[in-house]
């Protein structure tokens, strides 16, 4: 992304869409510019907005990104040209539409971090791994893992985005990128089997679901604020609610 | 009781079926509290530790089949009591299935939930037995293994146990990042009346001692900067409503008055729940008042965030909380003259008092108007409910009607959900014999 800020810059010709390689080309077009991530023009560009941008603004341009959202290029590309244009930060403008945009996107992938710090459930394996699945809207786990390696410093885990195939594996020290063979049946389902569970595994599972009923208030039934603050999206691997 | 074994960290011999059974008595007996997110302290993991608390309004891990948020592991030491306070599920004269947790099986429930991400940490109370002091001391007892023998870091939260001594308080305040006493009942005579053995100085002893001990904690720390800390997360309290014929101002104003103490930080509203149907003493409410519940903590917002005072929410003239509309609403329909608010050029404080406009959307428009001017498009996309605030502000081309124009108790009908059926089974019914 910010080589295409510095070519469009270098060639004085802006953009109207930007593209994945593998993506189709639209209907019309004048020309295509093909853009090779270049490390040098991208540090020159992030250190020309490092001098305008507050250090939130510019997290906002590198969490946003990880939503992934195509539409969020071009937005992106804008809210980048038009800070550097400009005399002073635009940040704060969010009567502008890319820069409210970005900034819209930029909570939503935060949003999406906090429910992966909510609604992973970790099981315990035979050889005291904790192993932990879900299926982020966003690429949020790279966000999540300092989070998980601070609270869980004492205890191995291993912590899987099945929808991007691949996860992080933290040994007690150190934290690896990883992936695995998801045929295998708990990356299916998203439970251990029971041959595979520590040994009080089962029951702590019980004694969570048994919780979870019990602290349950049935006079004041609510199931579409549960629905509102859990979706039911996020139910496939939540241990209380999955027998 | 306590175990000093570090190496048996892992061990579960402490549960068992039994723990299971234990764990539906007392988390069936605890769940009426409602004061228990995790919030305030923030505490990263120490070396080797388990834990660390995120500070902000801490996480949610699951919500019950009622809505509420799961934060913590809420549940008793024991839910034998010796008192017989009427509100209560676990009152004395009682016939329910009772059960009491050992240290060892509490501390390990908590640091397994912990583990496997269920939970932020514990929110522990328990009847009393014997006496509060003896009640006090296993409280304690459970905190202080968590802390120093499981090096745990996630939260705690303690109730502490009316009438329990100072020092006992002050011991389980090195070791809680929250402690709590609740008041229950907003006057001293129906508490009298409700809970007999219990009186207002049963409440706020423990409340002073760890406000005193918080302080001081806080003014060591300015000398030594590795003094301990003392319930970092403060206090909180929690009121029941609806199980007395207190007003809303009668609430409100005691609330007012606890946030105006240094270490109270939440108080909470408790929509009574006929729990004890039997008791002739209390109203026969067939459903809790939840909506009454609702519009109490939105007045409790009001006190914290948007710079109300309890005066301007309720008076004598207006004891209670309108049940239609939310009391920011109500206000500015009593107070016309206020309006409209010139989205543009209006202070802060005044945008704040806009219905329709949150504190977020407020910040939004003060840092954004600095570069455009605003109009409603923008407003809309800033999250401000437009439906509400069109009536209270003027914004460049907004052309919809003031409430000055349309009168106040037109916009009041143009606000108020059509449906508001089922007014009158939130309202307090009082019962039909005093005793
Ligand atoms: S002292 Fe507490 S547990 Fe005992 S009856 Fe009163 S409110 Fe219930």
């Amino acid at each position: 992304m910010l080589t295409v800020v510095f070519d469009a810059y270098a060639r004085r010709s802006f953009p109207q869409a930007i593209q994945g390689t593998d993506e189709p080309l639209p209907l019309f077009y004048d020309e295509v510019h093909p853009v090779i991530t270049d490390e040098a023009k991208a540090g020159r560009v992030w250190k020309a907005l490092e001098k305008k941008l507050s250090k939130d603004a510019l997290s906002c341009l590198t969490v946003s990104y990880l939503s992934e959202l195509p539409e969020l290029d071009l937005h992106l590309f804008r809210y980048i040209c038009k800070n550097i244009d400009s005399p002073v930060s635009l940040e704060n403008n969010l009567a502008d539409d890319d820069i409210l945009f970005v900034t819209n996107t930029f909570r939503k992938v935060l949003y999406e971090r906090l429910r992966m710090m909510q609604f992973i459930r970790f099981q315990k394996a035979a050889d005291g791994t904790y192993f932990g699945i879900m299926e982020p809207q966003y690429n949020v786990l790279p966000l999540a893992i300092a989070h998980f390696k601070d609270r869980f410093a004492d205890q191995p885990f291993v912590l899987y985005d099945k929808r991007r195939h691949y996860g992080y594996y933290y040994d007690q020290h150190e934290v690896t990128q990883v992936t695995f063979d998801e045929s295998l049946p708990h990356f299916v389902t998203g439970k251990l089997d029971e041959s595979l569970m520590a040994d009080d595994e089962k029951l702590f599972q019980e004694l969570w679901r048994t919780y979870f009923k019990a602290v349950c208030i049935r006079d004041r039934l609510n199931p579409r604020k549960q629905r509102k603050d859990m979706p039911v999206r996020y139910w496939k691997y939540l241990t209380e609610k999955n027998k | 009781m306590i175990h000093n074994d570090v190496t048996n960290l892992y061990s579960s011999a402490a549960m068992t079926e039994e723990t299971l059974k234990k764990l539906k008595i007392l988390t069936e007996s605890a769940k009426y509290d409602v004061s228990c997110s995790s919030s305030g302290t923030v505490r990263s993991n120490t070396r080797g530790g388990l834990g660390n608390t995120v500070g902000g309004i801490g996480i949610c891990h699951s919500f019950a089949d009622d809505g509420r948020c799961i934060s913590l592991l809420k549940t008793m030491l024991t839910n034998s009591c010796m008192y017989d306070c009427a509100y209560c599920i676990n009152r004395r004269s009682n016939d329910i299935p009772r059960a009491t947790f050992s240290v060892r099986e509490l501390v390990e429930l908590t640091i397994e939930f912990y583990r496997r991400n269920y939970i932020e940490g514990l929110f522990l109370s328990s009847g009393v037995v014997r006496n509060p002091d003896y009640t006090m001391e296993r409280l304690v007892a459970v905190v202080k293994d968590l802390r120093t023998i499981h090096r745990f870091n996630g939260y705690i939260h303690l109730k502490s146990i009316p009438g329990a001594s100072r020092e006992l308080v002050n011991e389980a305040g090195k070791y809680a990042d929250r402690m709590s006493v609740n008041i229950e009942i907003p006057n001293e005579c129906s508490l009298k009346l409700l809970a007999p053995e219990k009186d207002f100085k049963s409440v706020y002893e423990p409340m002073a001692y760890i406000q005193q001990q918080t302080l001081a904690s806080k003014e060591e720390r300015k000398l030594f900067r590795h003094a301990p800390r003392f319930v970092p997360a403060g206090q909180s309290t929690q009121m029941i409503v609806g199980a007395t014929p207190d007003h809303d101002r009668d609430i409100l104003r005691l609330s007012s008055a606890l946030y105006a103490r240094p270490t109270m930080r939440r108080v909470y509203y408790s929509g009574y729940i006929h729990v004890n149907t039997y008791d002739t003493r209390l109203p026969m409410l067939k459903q809790p008042p939840l909506v009454r519940e609702n519009r109490l903590y939105q007045a409790d917002w009001l006190l914290r965030f948007y710079q109300f005072k309890v005066d301007e929410i309720v008076d004598d003239a207006n004891p209670d909380l309108d049940l239609e509309i939310d009391p920011k609403l109500a206000w500015a329909l009593r107070h016309p003259e206020v309006f409209p608010v010139d989205i543009n050029k209006a202070p802060y404080e005044l945008i704040l008092r806009v219905p329709g406009i949150g504190v977020k959307s407020a910040t939004l428009i003060v840092n954004s108007r600095r570069f455009n001017r605003i109009n409603s498009s923008h407003l809309k996309k800033m999250g401000v409910v437009m439906k509400k605030a069109k009536y209270f502000i003027t914004c460049g081309e907004l052309m919809s009607p003031t409430v000055n124009e349309l009168r106040p108790e037109n916009v009041r009908r143009l606000l108020t959900p059509s449906t508001s059926k089922r007014r009158d089974d939130h309202q307090l019914q009082l019962p039909l014999f005093h005793d």
